[in-house]
């Protein structure tokens, strides 16, 4: 299980060819709120990215104590806490982004995402390769929604992190700012087009017709 | 998984140790990290006052806040200072919630569409490091299009002329009502007047473009009627009798001059 290869791929994998939002379509509705500024979406990939690692981590080291019967609230017990965890750090340390992110740090507990990755892997195999494919998944996630973060930021508000790199003709530049990108359907738009793409390029992507 | 794993008593004893193994995490993050958090909730609000005050100064915010700017608390129904409260611990939000330091306000009363009122309103009075008197500031809110807009205005001495004002908590439509944060915008009620002749709350949010030298007109925010009215109807109240009229009142017959 352990060999190198097998764990590189483990935390490869999820990044394009089993993309989490992208083929699971797991943990869309978050992507959705999230991802108005670049900035929001590298501090919510760093959050999931946490969550998944560690409750993968811990999941998979007591898996062998876990009740059968019980063992989704167990798992949830762990996410929640590391949620929390992460919530109160960012309030502490990044108060202004903790407050943009808003409930959504908190629902990071409900992102399908994280509690697929601990029934589907995390129980199942060695602590390694669990907090591995934790931060595969962290990744293929954070791929996605920094694309959809750029791309709206970028389009909707002329600039990134932030920073202008279209000057907006509401600052006196040329750039007309694009006001459908800040509101969430644009977003359902994007993924669309990504998933589109990486299914084109990737043909072995598509479902079989039922 | 093995018969022994699933036996009730062992069931019992993983869950118990999950949780306390989990609150124990929880518990200590929370109590540890509460003074940083308390902190920068303070840091955050006093950011947004200084950020309408615009003073030049390159002291960090919490010694500005110390030494140039005065927290008082107003009575709004007679206009005076009210002593007694601790001006700094006043959370005008909850009062305005709780019955007994509140008044709920008439359906002709409730322009800004806020429901209550609370009786004592934060003003923050500004100095400069002369210790003369630069700008007093007001916290104002009221309902626009989807969300209650909290605003602080900053005004000159005169209680009449807006130096500056500031949109800091607002959920309207980004792009259109959300450009009431807009630098742009905020700029246009530099030097607009509250008040006309007759002492009478002036200020307008027009449709289309303000004359020039209109004294009391703003431009509407293009696209965004609502949150216009709403930013209208917010002035409108807290320029009036159940606002801060009073206090202003005595504010232009010169009640802070004396001291």
């Amino acid at each position: 299980m352990a060999n190198s290869n097998e764990l590189k791929e483990v935390l490869t994998s999820p990044i394009v060819s089993n993309n989490p939002i992208a083929l699971q379509i797991l943990g869309v509705c978050s992507a959705l709120a999230v991802t108005t500024t670049l900035q929001n979406a590298v501090v919510m990939t760093l959050a999931v990215l946490f969550v998944t690692a560690f409750s993968n981590l811990f999941i998979s080291m007591i898996r062998n104590y876990i009740p059968n019967s019980v063992r989704i609230i167990v798992q949830m017990a762990i996410i929640a806490s590391l949620v929390i965890l992460v919530d109160q750090v960012l309030k502490a340390y990044a108060y202004g982004l903790s407050k943009q992110l808003s409930v959504y740090i908190g629902l990071i507990i409900t992102n399908c995402i994280v509690m697929g990755r601990a029934e589907a892997f995390a129980m199942k195999n060695k602590p390694f390769p669990s907090f591995m494919d934790g931060i595969g998944n962290g990744l293929g996630y954070g791929f996605i929604l920094v694309i959809v973060g750029g791309i709206r930021e970028l389009f909707g508000a002329g600039a990134l992190f932030g920073i202008e790199i279209l000057p907006l003709t509401s600052n006196g530049g040329w750039y007309q700012a694009n006001g459908l990108l800040l509101l969430p359907p644009s977003a359902f738009f994007i993924i669309g087009g990504i998933i589109w793409a990486m299914r084109t390029l990737r043909p072995e992507q598509i479902e079989p017709k039922e | 998984m093995s018969n022994q794993q699933e036996t009730f008593g062992r069931t019992i004893v993983v869950v118990l140790a999950v949780c306390l193994v989990c609150s124990i995490v929880v518990a200590g993050a929370a109590v540890g990290l509460r003074s940083l958090q308390i902190a920068n909730k303070e840091i955050d609000k006093q950011k947004n006052i200084l950020a309408v005050a615009d003073l030049e100064t390159d002291k960090s915010v919490s010694e500005i806040f110390a030494s140039n700017i005065e927290t008082k608390l107003v009575d709004l129904t007679t206009g005076e200072f009210a002593e007694g409260v601790d001006a700094a611990s006043y959370d005008q939000r909850k009062a305005a919630k709780d019955p007994q330091q509140s008044v709920r306000l008439t359906a002709e009363q409730n322009v800004a569409g806020i429901g209550r009122r609370a009786n004592l309103a934060t003003v923050y009075l500004v100095s400069d490091d002369n210790g003369e008197l630069q700008s007093i500031i007001l916290p104002v809110h009221g309902a626009g299009l989807w969300s209650t807009m909290y605003a602080f205005v900053a005004i000159k001495p005169d209680a009449n002329t807006i130096d500056a004002i500031t949109y800091y908590d607002q959920g309207e439509t980004p792009g259109l009502g959300g450009e009431v944060e807009n630098p742009r915008w905020r700029a246009l009620w530099e030097g607009k007047e509250l008040f006309d002749e007759n002492g009478v709350p002036a200020i307008k949010v027009i449709k289309g473009q303000a004359p020039a030298d209109s004294k009391h007109e703003i431009d509407g925010l293009s696209g965004a009627t609502l949150t216009s009215v709403g930013v209208q109807h917010t002035f409108s109240f807290w320029l009036g009798e159940q606002g801060f009229g009073p206090f202003l009142k005595k504010v232009r017959e010169g009640a802070l001059n004396n001291g």
